[in-house]
Formats: structure tokens, C-alpha cells, sequence
């Protein structure tokens, strides 16, 4: 084991997919040289090349049809949007060409986008948005939200052995900040099996990415058993550990910090009416940011995304219902 | 007012059988090039026939008018290069090798037809012969097709990529992306551009402001080339100097196939917008017509010959709706198979 920033989590299992299998190659805007904006592939043009650490013009359209065309082709593309709001401008060839050319066509199209995504440091409405719900929506992609260093690496691993194009939505905001024991050695996490973060038995939290912190942070100033169900891909997402735990503890609060209307949220709380009603002791309750863009200023962006303070007094009416 | 400063190099109409030899085309080849070209309007003809029969759900298009720059492009590919035909070019996938009756089943949405009914009319390929599906958003397969030309440039193979797009389609941002990329990468890729006047309904003077849209390419880096797109042979010639130079990596090349969409958009579209003299002075450069001209003229074709040629066209195509039309309906039950690809999948030829 070695402790790594979740950030070095990320370039640690690519680097060893990179080293492992020749297929697997990086693009994007400023990748090679720069290392990235974030320098999650610092040092790999050094060590793989120019060919294989490929500093593309700025081209969405042109990375993520790119990455499809050599996908198509037999490689095994690892696609950088520089943030993951700009995948906006890559929409269409992830979901009209990538994600239906299996099902329609009968042509895998192995990729990954790495996209890095979510805010707290003032990044406004172009750098700081979780967009994971639309393409969870999208029938043929696949969205992954790693919350730990651990699960950031046996991730990537496993997004790029997938015959899939995945989504690799990498939040920002743990980057640096977010430290853990990571195996040295090649491993990966299995897509679409949650997580438990924190075991409990009064109330549920459901969520992914870096609203797990947040919501263990509340959990431990409540006064109450509180179970974390972190959910590590949201496509596929794994009902089985949601209802479990929801029968558990009979009372749920589902948290994200997407904006709230067709928020993943919602998919999820449907699906424990449907599935759970029975076993619930008080309606489903969703923490979400609210529905506007990404504000700029921190006193705006503060009250934007979900807090701790928000996420405590949440669980308290849950408990008190 | 547009510039009359020529960029792009206007190709040579075909020449003597003599020049053709000397492109490395035999007798049996130029047989076999006339043959594609009837099969694919056959096909389309008889594509009418279904849809009027009701035969064929949602709408039909065809690229009548488009035969020879599809015949001439694909005839010069190599065995292992790859493209991205569109609707307008049947004949890339007939010329590839795909069987009739199995473009039947798709027109009519069959259980056999590449896409087992799950798309529709051209929206198909078999990516063992090369092809890669198209979507309805046109110009999204140039950059595909650039992706592909980057993996064999990684893998530094002698293969090329062929991306095509119409006139219309060149106007869109994808075209733009993936020709810049391509031409900053030199990579094996070859854009055809079939040309055929009308967007829709929308004519070339509303679509562009310059001569030629090949004239484009020296913004990207390379050279462009306007070709008659109802020439087979002048059309198969650059585009075999196009892929044969990428393929010695000299980068990319646009060509631009000059032809006229002779049918409207789709069958639904009478194409009352297209002046008749348009359509009648493109009749006269039939592609078919001009070629076989061409083969009794420089290659002694003689009706003996023609005649059965046509004739094996005919039992082809009568045979092939047969079976088509024998293919059963898909299975709503199998509706969610194959929406995320398993292991097991990857074992293709490109992926091993």
C-alpha cells in the first residue's frame, strides 16, 4: 500500500494500464506537454510519447469522435476533456455515435472520458457542473463517480478494460485534498457495485463522489446511526445496495450535488418508492444544489452546493420524523 | 461575389484505356466497376419498388447521381482500409462485398439486415468488410474516420481511413475539427466530399461562399481536389492518389466529387426546388451512361457482353429481395440485448 492524493490515485492506474497494454493511449487538450490541466498525466508524454500522450487542437467534437473512430479500431482511447463542462461540445459523438454503435451497429466502442467535474473553489458555471445525470440517461454509456483514492484507481482500471464507452466524472474538489491507502499493485473496482462508506442503522445516505465527505461529515455531528451507501457509478448504479440499506434503516436521504430536477436523485428515489414503500418510516428526502447554474462567488456557490450543516439538519428531521 | 482564385487542383477528365492501365486497372476490373455501379442503382430501384409496395417503414433516399464517385472511391481502397459511407453511397458498401439481399432486409427493417431492424435505410455496415455504421448527424463520421487513420498511425500501419460527407455536411463544426486535427497529425485519411447541389433544399450558394469546397483543404494543410463526380474513372484515379499518399504517410487529401442529388432528399421530397433544366442537363452525364459509353468506346465492351453482365445484375437482385423478403420480422423480446457491450464482443478483427 502507498498513500496517494485521489488526484495520483487516477494517473497511478492509468499509468499502469498505459505500461500493461500497448491499446491504451491519452487525448486531449494540453495532456502531453503540460501534463493536463490538473496534471493527472504528468511526466507520461515523457514516458509513453508523443503517439500514445497526444496534444490535440482545441476539438472537443475532434477528441471524442477521435477516441471512437480508434476505439472502433481496436484501441482503447483514454479521452481528456479539460473540464468536464466542456463535454457540451462532445455531446454528440458520445451519444449519438458511441453510445448506440453496439447496440445498433454491432461495434463496441471501448473508451474512457475522463471528466473532471464538480465546484467549491469559485470555478463559476463553465468549470464547476456535474453533469452525470445526462448521460446516465443516455442507454449504452456508462458513468463512473469514485469518491476514494482507492476506488479512483481500481476504476480507471476497470472503465478502461470495459467493452463500453465510460464516463470517468473525477471531482475536483478531492483531487488534492483527499488522501488514502492505495494498493500498489493492478486492481480494479467493479463498475456498479456501491460501497458502504459508514455502516448504520437509524437513516440512509445515498450518494456519490465528493458528497460523501460532506455527508460524513454531518453524519458525525448528528446524533444518530448513520449508514453512507456511496455509490461509485451511477450507470449502472447498484439497486441492490440502495434497497438493502433502505430496508435497513427505513428512512433515506438522497444527496448530490447536481442541481436537483432530473437530478440522478430522483431515479433513485423512485426507485425505493417503487421497490421499498413498505419498508420506509418517513418519504424520501433529497439534498441537491438548487436548480440554477454554477454561481461564481463563494457566499453564492456556498449556498449552492449542498453543506454539512444542510446534509445534519436533513438526517435530524429524518431521525425526528 | 466569390473569389476567382482557384485553390484547389480541378482533375483531368478519365482518359485512354492505356492511362487507365497504367493506374493499375485490368479489363476485369473495369468490368467489375460497371457491374458495382449496376448493382447499386439496381438496389435503389428496387428499393423504390418496396417502399411503394409499403415494403419499407419510414422514409427511403437513394443517391441516384452518386453511383461513380461510390464506385470509384471504394474501388480504390486497399483490402484493409476502412471508411464511413454515407446515405448517398450504396455503392461503397457494394463495392466492399456487402450481398443484396442482406441491404433488403435493412430497407425493410428485417431480422437479417445488418442492424437486425434496430435502424434503417443506409444507417448500416459491416465493419468486417471495412465500413464503419453511419449516424444521421452527417458530418460526425469525418472525425471518426480521423480516429480510426490515429490508430493506425499509433500502431504505424499502412492503412488509410476514407471519411465522407456531402456539401452539406462540410458546413457543420465536426468537419472543421476533424480536418484541422488531421491535417496538424498528417494522418492516413482521405475526405471525400460528394458535392451534389442541394442540402435538403437548400442550394450551394446558401451553404458556401467560396469556389469550391475543396478549396478548404489548404486552410488545413493540404491539398484539395475537385473531381467530375460523374466520372468513375477520374473519381477512382484521385482518389487512389489520395489514399495511396496518405498511406506513404503524405497526410490528408479532400476531394470533392462535383455530381447532382437526382432524386429529392428522400422519397417523400419531389425535389420541386431543383430547376428541371438542372436536372436535365446532369441526365445527360448519367454516371452509368457515361461509363458504359466509355467501356464500348476504349475497353470493347460489346452487347453480347453487356448483355449478360446486366443479366446476372437482374437474377442477383431478384434473388436477393427474394431472400430479403423471406427474412423474418426481429424479435421484440431481444430489444434489450447488446445496449453495453460484453468481453465477449471485442472479438472482432480490429480488436485483436
Amino acid at each position: 500500500m502507498a498513500e496517494m492524493t485521489y488526484l495520483q490515485a487516477i494517473s497511478d492506474g492509468l499509468r499502469t494500464e498505459m505500461r500493461r497494454d500497448r491499446r491504451v493511449f491519452v487525448l486531449g487538450e494540453d495532456v502531453g506537454v503540460y501534463g493536463g490541466a490538473f496534471k493527472v498525466t504528468l511526466g507520461f508524454q515523457e514516458e509513453f510519447g508523443s503517439w500514445r500522450v497526444i496534444d490535440t487542437p482545441l476539438s472537443e467534437t475532434a477528441i471524442m469522435a477521435g477516441a471512437t473512430g480508434a476505439a472502433l479500431m481496436g484501441m482503447r482511447p483514454v479521452a481528456e476533456m479539460q473540464f468536464a463542462d466542456f463535454v457540451s461540445c462532445a455531446w454528440d459523438h458520445l451519444v449519438t455515435v458511441a453510445a448506440k454503435q453496439r447496440w445498433r451497429a454491432g461495434t463496441p466502442v471501448p473508451f474512457v472520458l475522463r471528466l473532471p467535474s464538480g465546484g467549491g473553489f469559485s470555478g463559476g458555471p463553465f468549470h464547476s457542473q456535474n453533469p452525470e445525470s445526462s448521460f446516465a440517461h443516455i442507454p449504452g454509456l456508462k458513468c463512473v463517480c469514485p469518491a476514494t483514492p482507492e476506488d479512483a484507481k481500481g476504476l480507471i482500471i476497470a472503465a478502461i478494460e470495459d467493452p463500453n464507452p465510460v464516463l470517468f466524472f473525477e471531482h475536483k474538489h478531492l483531487y488534492r485534498r483527499i488522501k488514502g491507502e492505495v494498493p500498489e499493485e493492478r486492481y480494479t473496482v467493479p463498475i456498479g457495485k456501491a460501497r458502504i462508506h459508514r455502516e448504520g442503522t437509524d437513516v440512509s445516505v445515498i450518494t456519490w463522489g465528493a458528497m460523501v465527505y460532506t455527508a460524513e461529515e454531518a453524519a458525525s455531528q448528528v446524533d444518530a446511526s448513520v449508514e453512507i451507501v456511496d455509490l461509485r457509478s451511477v450507470m449502472p448504479w447498484d439497486k441492490q445496495a440502495v434497497l438493502e440499506s433502505v430496508r435497513k434503516t427505513s428512512k433515506v436521504l438522497v444527496l448530490h450535488e447536481d442541481t436537483r430536477s432530473g437530478g440522478f436523485g430522483g431515479e433513485i428515489a423512485a426507485t425505493i418508492a417503487e421497490e421499498a414503500f413498505e419498508d420506509l418510516d418517513a418519504p424520501v428526502r433529497r439534498i441537491t444544489a438548487p436548480d440554477t447554474p454554477v454561481p461564481f462567488s463563494p457566499v453564492l456557490e456556498k449556498a449552492f452546493i449542498p453543506q454539512v450543516e444542510d446534509v445534519a439538519r436533513g438526517l435530524r428531521e429524518l431521525v425526528d420524523y | 461575389m466569390r473569389s476567382a482564385v482557384a485553390i484547389a487542383r480541378l482533375a483531368e477528365p478519365s482518359g485512354s484505356l492505356q492511362e487507365v492501365k497504367e493506374w493499375g486497372l485490368d479489363r476485369e476490373d473495369l468490368l467489375q466497376i460497371y457491374r458495382n455501379m449496376l448493382i447499386t442503382r439496381g438496389v435503389e430501384e428496387r428499393g423504390h419498388i418496396l417502399y411503394r409496395q409499403g415494403k419499407i417503414p419510414g422514409s427511403f433516399y437513394t443517391g441516384r447521381g452518386n453511383e461513380a464517385a461510390a464506385v470509384g472511391v471504394a474501388m480504390a481502397m486497399g483490402p484493409d482500409d476502412v471508411g464511413t459511407p454515407l446515405h448517398r453511397d450504396m455503392g461503397v458498401h457494394i463495392t466492399r462485398g456487402v450481398e443484396p439481399w442482406r441491404i433488403f432486409a435493412q430497407y425493410m427493417g428485417r431480422a437479417d439486415g445488418p442492424t437486425r431492424g434496430r435502424d434503417g435505410n443506409v444507417h448500416m455496415a459491416d465493419v468486417r468488410l471495412g465500413l464503419i455504421a453511419m449516424v444521421s448527424h452527417l458530418p460526425a463520421m469525418l472525425p471518426v474516420a480521423v480516429g480510426a487513420a490515429l490508430a493506425f498511425r499509433i500502431r504505424e500501419e499502412r492503412r488509410v481511413a476514407v471519411g465522407w460527407s456531402g456539401e452539406g455536411a462540410m458546413s457543420r463544426g465536426d468537419a472543421h475539427e476533424g480536418m484541422n486535427f488531421a491535417g496538424v497529425r498528417r494522418l492516413p485519411v482521405v475526405f471525400i466530399c460528394d458535392n451534389n447541389q442541394w442540402a435538403y433544399s437548400t442550394p450551394t450558394h446558401l451553404e458556401y461562399a467560396i469556389d469550391h469546397l475543396a478549396d478548404r483543404a489548404a486552410a488545413y494543410g493540404f491539398d484539395g481536389v475537385v473531381v467530375d463526380g460523374t466520372d468513375v474513372l477520374a473519381v477512382y484515379r484521385e482518389a487512389r492518389r489520395a489514399i495511396e499518399k496518405a498511406r506513404d504517410g503524405g497526410g490528408p487529401t479532400l476531394i470533392e466529387c462535383q455530381t447532382l442529388r437526382m432524386e429529392g432528399h428522400a422519397v417523400h421530397d419531389d425535389a420541386f426546388y431543383v430547376p428541371k433544366e438542372l436536372f436535365e442537363r446532369w441526365a445527360e452525364r448519367d454516371p452509368l451512361e457515361r461509363y458504359r459509353t466509355w467501356l464500348r468506346e476504349h475497353a470493347d465492351l460489346n452487347d453480347a457482353e453487356e448483355e449478360e453482365m446486366t443479366g446476372q445484375v437482374k437474377r442477383l437482385l431478384n434473388e436477393a429481395l427474394q431472400r430479403a423478403e423471406e427474412s423474418p420480422q426481429p424479435d421484440p423480446a431481444d430489444l434489450h440485448d447488446g445496449v453495453y457491450a460484453s468481453p465477449e464482443d471485442l472479438d472482432t478483427p480490429h480488436h485483436k
